[in-house]
C-alpha cells in the first residue's frame, strides 16, 4: 500500500514540536539573561565570544526568571511527550529505515548531494527514496542535537539527584555550554531547512498534507 | 448568510475567542503560579519529589574547587546586609515537644557539620565554599519534632525574608543551619549569624539572617516564592 510521504504521526508530531521548541528556545534564551555567562563566576570560558551579554529581548519569552523558568518547564514537558510519539511511532512504522542516517549507505549520496548543492559537482546525484544522504544526515543530526538537549537540559534541572548525568557532560557549567550549543546547532539547522523549504516549497505541502512516496530505492536497509 | 450559518459562524468564534483567551490566562507568565504554569508546577513537584532520593548525597568537592575569596556573590533583598539585634537567638518553634531559643554558642555546641558543595543559584552561575553548621535534622531531633509536621517554616530578622520547606529536604544530612565559611565566622554579606545552606535546594530557598525555625504541619509560602518562584526548588 502506498504510504505518504509525511505520513499522520509524524507530520502531527512535527508540527508540535515547532510550537515546543520555540516556546523551549524563547524561554531558555530568557533564562539565559538571568546570567549570560558561561564557565565558573570565577573564570568565564574565554572561547565564549557573547561573555556578559543578554540574548536579544525580541528572542526571549517569558519576560522575567520565574515565568521563564515555568514557561520552560511546561514546554519540556510536550516535548518530550511528543518525542515519546514520535520515536515510538518511528520504530514501529518502521520510517526509521528512511529517514535515518547509515553511513555505509548514505556517505556517499550525502557527500555527493553537498558537493552538487555547492556547485562544485555537475551530475546529480544518484535519485534515492524519499530522502538523499544529505537529508537522512542533517535530520538524524537534528534528533542527536534533541537528545543532547534534553539530556543537558535534566543534568541542569538536577544536578544533585542526577549528579552522575552531570559529571558525565564535564559539571553544571559545562552541561550549560552544551546546552546552549545544542540550541545554536539546532537554530543553525533551522535556518538550512527553512531556506531548503522555500527552495522546495512541495516539502511543505507534504508536511502540511501528506503527500505522495515514490517508492524507488526506498526501505532498504 | 442564514440565521443558522450566522449562529454557526458566531458560537465557533465565540468558542475560539474563548479558547484563545483561557489560554492566554492560563498560560501568563507574569503570574507563573495561576493556571496551566501553576498546574505545571504542581505536577512538577511531584515529578521532583519522585527523583529525591533522602540518602542520595551532593559528592563533597575538595578545598581546590572552593570558588576564590570574594567571587562568590552575595545577594541581598533589601538596600542594606541587616544586622542582628542584640542578644540575638534562634526561636524553634511549631509542631515540637520542646520549643526554646538557642544562642549561637548553644548551636556550635551541637554536633557540627561541614558542607562543601557545589551552590547551584535559580540564575544559572554556581559556586562552591566550605560551609560550618548544625543539621537541621539534628535540631529536630532536639526540640522533639512531631512526624506531622511535614513542613519547616525559616524566617529571618530581615522584615519579610523567609521560605518554607518540604520536611524531607529540610531533614537531608547536607541541609544545614551554617555559622561557618570557609573557615571563618559567616560574614554579613552571607547571612551572619545564622543561615540557611543547602546541597538540594537552589540558592534562593537558602534563607539568610535567620531568626526562627518552625515545624509545621502545613505549607507557608516564601519571600522569593510568593512573588512566582517555584516552591519546591529541588536541585
Amino acid at each position: 500500500m502506498a504510504r505518504p510521504a509525511q505520513p499522520l504521526v509524524i507530520r502531527l508530531t512535527h508540527w508540535v514540536n515547532l510550537v515546543a521548541l520555540v516556546a523551549m528556545a524563547g524561554s531558555g534564551l530568557r533564562i539565559l539573561a538571568a546570567f549570560p555567562q558561561l564557565g565558573e563566576v570565577s573564570a568565564p570560558y574565554r572561547w565564549y565570544p557573547f561573555q556578559g551579554d543578554p540574548p536579544p529581548a525580541p528572542l526571549t519569552l517569558g519576560g522575567w526568571l520565574a515565568g521563564a523558568r515555568h514557561l520552560h518547564f511546561v514546554f519540556a514537558w510536550l516535548l518530550v511527550l511528543n518525542a515519546t510519539v514520535y520515536a515510538v511511532y518511528f520504530a514501529a512504522s518502521g520510517e526509521w529505515r528512511e529517514r535515518l542516517f547509515w553511513p555505509r549507505r548514505d556517505a556517499r549520496s550525502a557527500w555527493h548531494t553537498v558537493l552538487h548543492d555547492l556547485r562544485l559537482r555537475r551530475e546529480q546525484p544518484a535519485p534515492v527514496g524519499l530522502y538523499n544522504g544529505a537529508q537522512r544526515l542533517a535530520y538524524t543530526g537534528a534528533l542527536a542535537l534533541g537528545l543532547v538537549a534534553v539530556l543537558s537540559g535534566l543534568a541542569l534541572y538536577k544536578p544533585v539527584q542526577l549528579h552522575r548525568l552531570t559529571a558525565a557532560l564535564g559539571g553544571y557549567d559545562a552541561a550549560r555550554a552544551v546546552h546552549l550549543l545544542a540550541l545554536a546547532l539546532l537554530a543553525l539547522f533551522t535556518l538550512v531547512h527553512l531556506a531548503q523549504v522555500l527552495l522546495h516549497p512541495r516539502t511543505l505541502v507534504d508536511m502540511a498534507l501528506g503527500g505522495h512516496r515514490e517508492e524507488d530505492g526506498g526501505g532498504s536497509p | 448568510m442564514s440565521a443558522e450559518g450566522r449562529r454557526w459562524f458566531l458560537s465557533r468564534g465565540l468558542a475560539a475567542g474563548g479558547l484563545a483567551a483561557a489560554g492566554c490566562l492560563a498560560c501568563d507568565p507574569s503570574r507563573p503560579s495561576r493556571g496551566l504554569l501553576g498546574l505545571s508546577e504542581r505536577w512538577n513537584e511531584r515529578f521532583q519529589r519522585l527523583l529525591f532520593d533522602p540518602s542520595r548525597l551532593a559528592p563533597e568537592l575538595p578545598a581546590s574547587a572552593e570558588t576564590p575569596p570574594g567571587m562568590f556573590p552575595a545577594y541581598k533583598i533589601g538596600d542594606f546586609y541587616p544586622e542582628a539585634p542584640a542578644g540575638w537567638a534562634l526561636a524553634v518553634g511549631g509542631l515540637v515537644e520542646r520549643p526554646g531559643a538557642l544562642s549561637l554558642a548553644d548551636l556550635q555546641r551541637l554536633p557540627q557539620t561541614r558542607l562543601r558543595v557545589r551552590h547551584h543559584c535559580v540564575e544559572g552561575w554556581s559556586a562552591v565554599a566550605s560551609w560550618d553548621g548544625v543539621r537541621v535534622s539534628e535540631l529536630a531531633r532536639l526540640v522533639g519534632a512531631d512526624p506531622r509536621a511535614r513542613y519547616v517554616e525559616f524566617r529571618s530578622f530581615e522584615e519579610g525574608y523567609y521560605s518554607s520547606w518540604d520536611l524531607e529536604s529540610a531533614l537531608h544530612p547536607q541541609t544545614i543551619l551554617a555559622y561557618g565559611m570557609d573557615g571563618a565566622p559567616l560574614a554579613p554579606e552571607y547571612g551572619a549569624p545564622l543561615r540557611l545552606y543547602s546541597a538540594v535546594k537552589l540558592g534562593y530557598k537558602m534563607v539568610k539572617y535567620l531568626s526562627a525555625v518552625a515545624f509545621l504541619p502545613q505549607r507557608t509560602g516564601g519571600y522569593w516564592e510568593d512573588q512566582g518562584y517555584e516552591w519546591f526548588a529541588g536541585v
